[in-house]
């Protein structure tokens, strides 16, 4: 009997290995990624006559119990029926996420026959310019947060002369409330590869690199086993699957640096320089990493191909709204009951995602704000709630998609504390090239604790300051750090003025590492 | 808590890490990396040969060194607790059990215990935010983290080390 116990740092973090290690007493177990169901973690599941039933959540203590029930067929209180018939698998349109839970993440047989390698071998079939015709016609935009289209990205370096050409992924999810790019890495790495090897056909880039940030250390690990996998399986090396394409890959892991996140700082990092962000143009697709053409894509933008060149990019496309096409992994976290991730169409509203699926706060109380987007997206107040999950749709509200993690909040939420702690990250995190950024910051870290401290003066200044960041910034960083701070200082004014009581001074650095 | 003696073995395994890098891309992180992992800082003794190796000025060298978090000039207590005190995990509490950890510890961010045990760092996310808030030790990671659990973690290390 083969019984399923994740792998997955979030499983692991709840006691996954220690509930692997009793059920392994017994039964053959598979380390698999998760199913997303974060609440349900570590979720076991074992396979009976092809359906996999699930236990959750399984915590040390309770896995004696479950490997008796498991053993005898009896009943079981975390008992949860089959997997794929829960509520929340039922609902979702898993493309990109199809595996992840599903097989064993090093399994190159596994990934085969639940449909891997499809689309790399439709790839190599219709050539480098049909592949990048599919990829426009899906109308995927980057998952990382800028939203630019890919198919565009690569046609760019296509058609870029150069002797060496390179596909590399941003693999630094730094942003807080997002955990896609680790859930896939750790679940399914074998589909970044298959994207990133597409990539590389459809550009001319026979080197890869995958920038990883070191918080990730499962992460690092399984996608350097999976490269290894990928190399004895033909999957990369001289000939791409016997054909006429060579491309290989690696990891690089990152040291830290939350602004390598931003492409261009992530290219000086690649070439071993301090993560400066540099002025575009020239753009990396033209002279990136070592001035040479390069297409710099987030982990579910790479991730997301292998399915459209597997079942066309019309297929794709035919999902979402808007100018949002195909489906988007949203991440439900902070102070909510059901918190994980949860892969759809765009176009559901904030609320359905949030209330319907994430089912409200944690603690019970009211929710106040939900930040979306990571540390420089928006705080959307929950009367806003009715905006739909899109790129454009979001944008209307002043909110940013992001890496398309969402971050709830109760009512006991302190909007000028977390304002603070947007302008104090934004200056730990700067990399110092322009000055809005780097002194902007700290300005607006002293401007709001002088707020705090009831000078109500300081929030004309404290917004000036933000639209000077905004529109003086190099990059995202500066300029999207005043979002949080102004969607705080807007929809929650309350927490801004009559600040009488004096509030504890914080000790700065202390917020931010 | 100083940096190793330049002596011959120090030279000849930073000779070894420089070499099994060099003819890589963008070698010099790959390279930190390990000098990191095999005198738990990047010693100072380091860089101009490091420099040397791959023709960089010292300025520049240092000035990657000291641009990343991760990098540092001295070593830290046996064990490190990260904390992560991002926003996902404060929505959570990060900040109280931060408090809490703390005085508990009687240590503050970036300080280590008397006995060179334990070092505590903050962290901005460990992609733990549907189970927040988090910490890790090691290899070891805490979702919903709470001091009690907290502290049976930091308990389970210094056995394992046998401290």
């Amino acid at each position: 009997m083969r019984v399923w116990v994740p792998l997955d740092a979030a499983a692991r973090a709840l006691g996954a290995d220690a509930v692997a290690e009793t059920l392994g007493r017994e039964f053959t177990v598979t380390r698999n990624g998760t199913r997303g169901m974060i609440w349900l973690e570590p979720l076991v599941e074992v396979e009976r006559d092809g359906v996999r039933y699930g236990y959750g959540p399984v915590g040390p203590g309770d896995a004696a119990s479950v490997a008796e029930a498991i053993r005898t067929g009896g009943e079981h209180p975390l008992a949860l029926g089959p997997v794929e018939e829960l509520p929340w698998m039922k609902a979702q349109s898993r493309l990109t996420f199809a595996r992840v839970g599903m097989i064993d993440p090093l399994s190159v047989e596994e990934y085969e026959a639940h449909g891997g390698l499809a689309g790399l071998r439709r790839a190599i079939g219709i050539g480098p310019e049909k592949i990048v015709e599919e990829v426009t016609g899906s109308g995927l935009r980057g998952r990382g947060g800028a939203g630019f289209p890919t198919g565009i990205k690569w046609k760019t370096v296509a058609g870029a002369k150069a002797p060496r050409k390179y596909i590399v992924c941003n693999a630094d999810e730094g942003d807080s409330g997002s955990f896609a790019d680790r859930m896939l890495m750790e679940g399914d790495p074998l589909v970044l590869i298959e994207g990133m090897a597409i990539a590389g056909i459809a550009t001319g880039a026979v080197q890869g690199y995958v920038y990883i940030r070191s918080e990730y250390p499962d992460a690092i690990r399984l996608m350097e086993a999976a490269i290894g996998k990928a190399r004895q399986a033909g999957i990369l090396g001289p000939s791409v699957l016997g054909s006429d394409h060579a491309y290989d890959m690696e990891v690089r892991v990152g040291a830290g640096a939350y602004v390598c996140g931003e492409e261009t700082s992530l290219l000086n990092s690649l070439e071993g320089k301090r993560g400066v962000v540099r002025a575009k143009p020239p753009i990396p697709a033209l002279e990136g990493f070592l001035g040479r053409p390069t297409v710099v894509n987030n982990v579910i933008s790479l991730a997301s191909v292998p399915w459209i060149l597997t079942h066309g990019g019309a297929e794709y496309a035919k999902l979402g709204i808007g100018r949002s096409k195909g489906t988007i992994p949203i991440q439900i976290a902070g102070n909510v009951k059901y918190g994980g991730l949860f892969e759809a169409a765009f176009g559901m509203s904030l609320r359905q995602i949030i209330e319907e699926i994430g089912g409200g706060t944690a603690s019970g109380r009211p929710i106040k704000a939900a930040q979306v987007g990571g540390p420089l997206g928006s705080y959307i107040p929950h009367w806003d709630f009715d905006v739909p999950f899109g790129y454009e749709e979001l944008a209307t509200k002043e909110g940013l998609l992001g890496h398309a993690g969402i971050t709830v909040f109760d009512d006991t939420a302190d909007m000028l504390k977390l304002a603070r702690f947007a302008m104090e990250f934004c200056a730990v995190e700067s990399c110092g090239k322009c000055t809005p950024c780097r002194i902007g910051s700290v300005r607006g870290v002293e401007t709001i604790d002088r707020i705090a401290q009831g000078d109500e003066t300081g929030i004309p200044i404290l917004t000036d300051l933000c639209n000077t960041m905004k529109w003086g910034s190099l990059c995202a960083l500066g300029g999207f750090a005043p979002f949080p701070v102004m969607s705080a200082l807007t929809h929650f004014p309350e927490d801004f003025r009559g600040c009488r009581e004096p509030r504890p001074i914080i000790k700065s650095r202390e917020a931010a590492e | 808590m100083t940096s190793p003696a330049i002596d011959a073995d120090f030279l000849l395994r930073l000779d070894e890490i420089i070499a099994a890098h060099k003819g890589r891309e963008g070698p010099l992180l790959p390279i930190l990396h390990d000098i990191q992992a095999e005198w738990g800082h990047v010693p100072e003794e380091a860089q101009p040969r490091l420099a040397e190796a791959l023709g960089m000025t010292r300025a520049e060298v240092y000035g990657v060194v000291s641009f990343y978090h991760d990098f540092r000039d001295h070593p830290h207590g046996r064990h490190v607790l990260r904390l992560c005190r991002a926003e996902a995990c404060q929505s959570m509490g990060a900040d109280a059990l931060a408090e809490e950890v703390r005085a508990a510890l009687g240590i503050d961010w970036h300080e280590t215990t008397p006995d060179g045990r334990l070092t505590l760092e903050p962290v901005f996310c460990l992609g733990l935010c549907a189970c927040a808030p988090s910490a890790q030790l090691g290899d070891r990671l805490l979702g919903r983290a709470n001091l009690a659990k907290v502290r049976q973690l930091v308990a389970e290390a210094g056995m394992e080390a046998g401290a």
